[in-house]
């Protein structure tokens, strides 16, 4: 499903160029849960954008779902990021002038989706996340964890094929650290892809292939 | 993404960021404000005089003693003599030309009016009946119905006059005196108060003869002519100038004016003063435009992390130009309505402080300064817009 070949990334800063990814070469079937461990620096957040379509590899090639998603337009390349991807950051990126509710409905108004499927959609979510008491409230009266929970129901409410966490439990403490991994692995019993980005070894080590990574090269790949 | 969605989206965005919608909003409405106000008073202006021309009469032609060598028009800019006098035989024989509806032969004067023990000096206009449809005059009371004479000694007074004169009223059918001679009152005028320096309140109108007759002239000051419509100006302009000349041994001595001519001048003048003005004012509508550029890359820089955020769900480049055009054209919006809601007030305060001036802000100046500053807005929000569509998600992202 996912298929990186020879996969480079080089950064030039003044005179100095770094190599965040070195000809990285790796295959992730559909339906496997990934987590990318390695030291500060050594490409882990530049691999999942680029896996993201956020960022794009200097030289080799991506195949996604069979179709190499490099060359296509920005528009196009929108449209995949939309439907099939979705994003988990660290620092959770919910709009704060939104309601919980609203800036789950973001996606679906990019999509363009009607007014009442939406709010159908997102009832759903939200129950599904056990949020429901919080839709109306805004990012700023949200605990930690629930913010994440909101982001994570955003980055699934269209059922994307492949959902990136660049670590996820890295601002929350170890009880809703828990809670949002046990919600990341509901939805890999679900059926998605999940490639998570961790420093944390707990939660590396629960994925069922752990991916090892220093100066830009993948070191360990264990199932 | 639908249209409708990144209306309702954006419009969120103004309301939620108070400060920044105010300030837009209110450079905005400040020059949309000033080119309708300003446009209202050059408008006003200009009603103003064509008001006082046609307050003179419509279709309006003067026919002067002596001969214009100015191209202006004016009749103040007469240079040269007087030739030959313009009599009242000259004025007759303008009556049946074609184009002419009616004449008036008119004498000016000074004279002292006296009854009963009060006696004041008063301007005598002498004409016939014709000067009171041409000029459209109106009496309150009773009639004037000289003619080119000869004609009983009738005399209408000027409602001012008529009160000092007559302080205890019922004063048609009295007699009074100009000089020597007696006059039987037939009739006041109505109060029409100034009109291109002439105070019809104070003045007094008497058949054309015994105007002659007191003034001991036989040279008219001028014959007013009324063309029967806009068209027949210019032919009987030049029947009438044909018909003196035949009058006066073939000399060309006489000066025929249209107060279209003059009014026109005046109109285009006054157009274009409110043109430059209303221009001027949409200077500040192309600051405003600045201001709006700023606040909106501002708005780009502080809102990074969301373009970023916009982008890793899915938005595309045009989806974030759109939101942010829209915003700008919300606020846009919003400022030229405001604009134009203080411009009226404002031409409403100008007209309540002067009260002559027809300051009514036309329709074409409101739509121009709401056309401007929506366009004004567009302009200034297509540098931020793009910026914000080509940011980088990566290192939007990664600003916290
Ligand atoms: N936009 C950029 N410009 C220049 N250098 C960059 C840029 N992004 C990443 N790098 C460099 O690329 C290398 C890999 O960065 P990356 O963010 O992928 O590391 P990481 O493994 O995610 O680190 P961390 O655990 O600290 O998040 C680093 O040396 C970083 O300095
Ligand atoms: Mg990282």
């Amino acid at each position: 499903m996912i298929q990186l070949s020879a996969i480079s990334r080089v950064f030039t800063m003044g005179d100095q160029e770094v190599r965040a990814l070195n000809h990285i070469d790796l295959t992730i079937t559909a339906g496997e849960y990934v987590s990318v461990m390695g030291p500060s620096g050594s490409g882990k957040s530049t691999l999942l954008n680029i896996v993201g379509l956020l960022d794009q590899p200097d030289s080799g090639t991506y195949l996604l779902e069979n179709r190499d998603v490099t060359a296509l337009s920005e528009s196009e390349q929108a449209r995949v990021r939309r439907e099939r991807i979705g994003f988990i950051f660290q620092s959770f990126h919910l709009i704060s002038r939104l309601t919980a509710a609203e800036n789950i409905e973001l996606p679906l108004i990019l999509e363009g989706l009607s007014v009442a499927e939406r709010q159908a959609r997102v009832k759903a979510v939200l129950d599904q996340t056990g949020l429901a008491d919080r839709a109306n409230h805004r990012p700023a009266e949200l605990s930690g964890g629930q913010r994440q929970r909101v982001a994570i129901a955003r980055a699934t409410i269209l059922n994307p094929a492949v959902l990136l966490a660049d670590e996820p439990t890295g601002n929350l403490d170890h009880k809703t650290g828990a809670e949002v991994v046990a919600l990341l692995e509901k939805l890999h019993h679900a059926g998605t892809t999940v490639i998570v980005v961790t420093h944390d070894r707990e939660l590396g080590g629960r994925a069922h292939r752990r991916i090892q990574m220093r100066d830009g090269e993948i070191v360990e790949d264990e199932r | 993404m639908k249209l409708s969605d990144a209306l309702s989206l954006s419009f969120r965005t103004v309301v939620s960021y108070r400060l920044r919608a105010l300030l837009i909003l209110l450079a905005m409405a400040l020059g949309v404000a000033a080119v309708v106000t300003l446009t209202a008073l050059g408008e006003g202006a200009r009603r103003f005089v064509v008001n006082q021309f046609a307050s003179l009469g419509t279709n309006l032609i003067i026919v002067l003693p002596g001969r214009a060598e100015t191209s202006g028009g004016f009749p103040g800019a007469i240079v040269g003599e007087t030739p030959r006098d313009l009599t009242l035989g000259d004025a007759a024989s303008l009556q049946n030309l074609s184009g002419v509806l009616r004449y008036a032969p008119l004498n000016v004067g000074v004279t002292e009016i006296s009854t009963g023990g009060r006696l004041r000096e008063v301007t005598i206009l002498g004409s016939t009946a014709g000067l009171i449809a041409i000029r459209h005059m109106k009496l309150a009371q009773g009639n004037f119905t000289a003619g080119n004479g000869p004609n009983p000694a009738e005399i209408v007074l000027g409602a001012k006059l008529a009160r000092e004169l007559f302080p205890a009223g019922n004063v048609v059918g009295q007699r009074i005196r100009l000089a020597d001679r007696r006059f039987r009152i037939t009739g006041i005028f109505a109060t029409q108060g100034e009109s291109m320096g002439f105070n019809t309140d104070e003045i007094a109108m008497i058949p054309i003869d015994h105007a002659q007759a007191l003034l001991n002239t036989e040279s008219l000051f001028r014959i007013l002519v009324e063309a029967s419509s806009r068209n027949a100006i210019e032919p009987a302009k030049t029947a009438i100038r044909e018909a003196i000349r035949l009058r006066h041994d073939g000399e060309d001595d006489v000066t025929v004016i249209t107060q279209d001519a003059v009014l026109a001048t005046f109109d285009r003048i006054l157009r274009a003063l409110t043109l430059a003005v209303s221009g001027i004012a949409a200077i500040s509508l192309a600051v405003a435009g600045i201001l709006v550029m700023n606040v909106m890359l501002v708005a780009v820089s502080q809102r990074t992390a969301e373009i970023g955020l916009l982008k890793a769900l899915g938005a595309t480049r045009k989806n974030i130009k759109r939101l942010f055009l829209l915003e700008t054209l919300w606020l846009s919006l919003a400022g030229a309505a405001t604009g134009i809601a203080l411009g009226y007030a404002g031409s409403f305060i100008l007209r309540l402080v002067y009260p002559q001036l027809p300051a009514y802000p036309p329709a074409w100046a409101s739509l121009a300064a709401i056309a401007t500053a929506l366009l004004t807005g567009i302009v200034a929000s297509l540098l931020p817009a793009s910026r914000a569509a080509k940011l980088n998600p990566v290192l939007a992202l990664s600003r916290r």
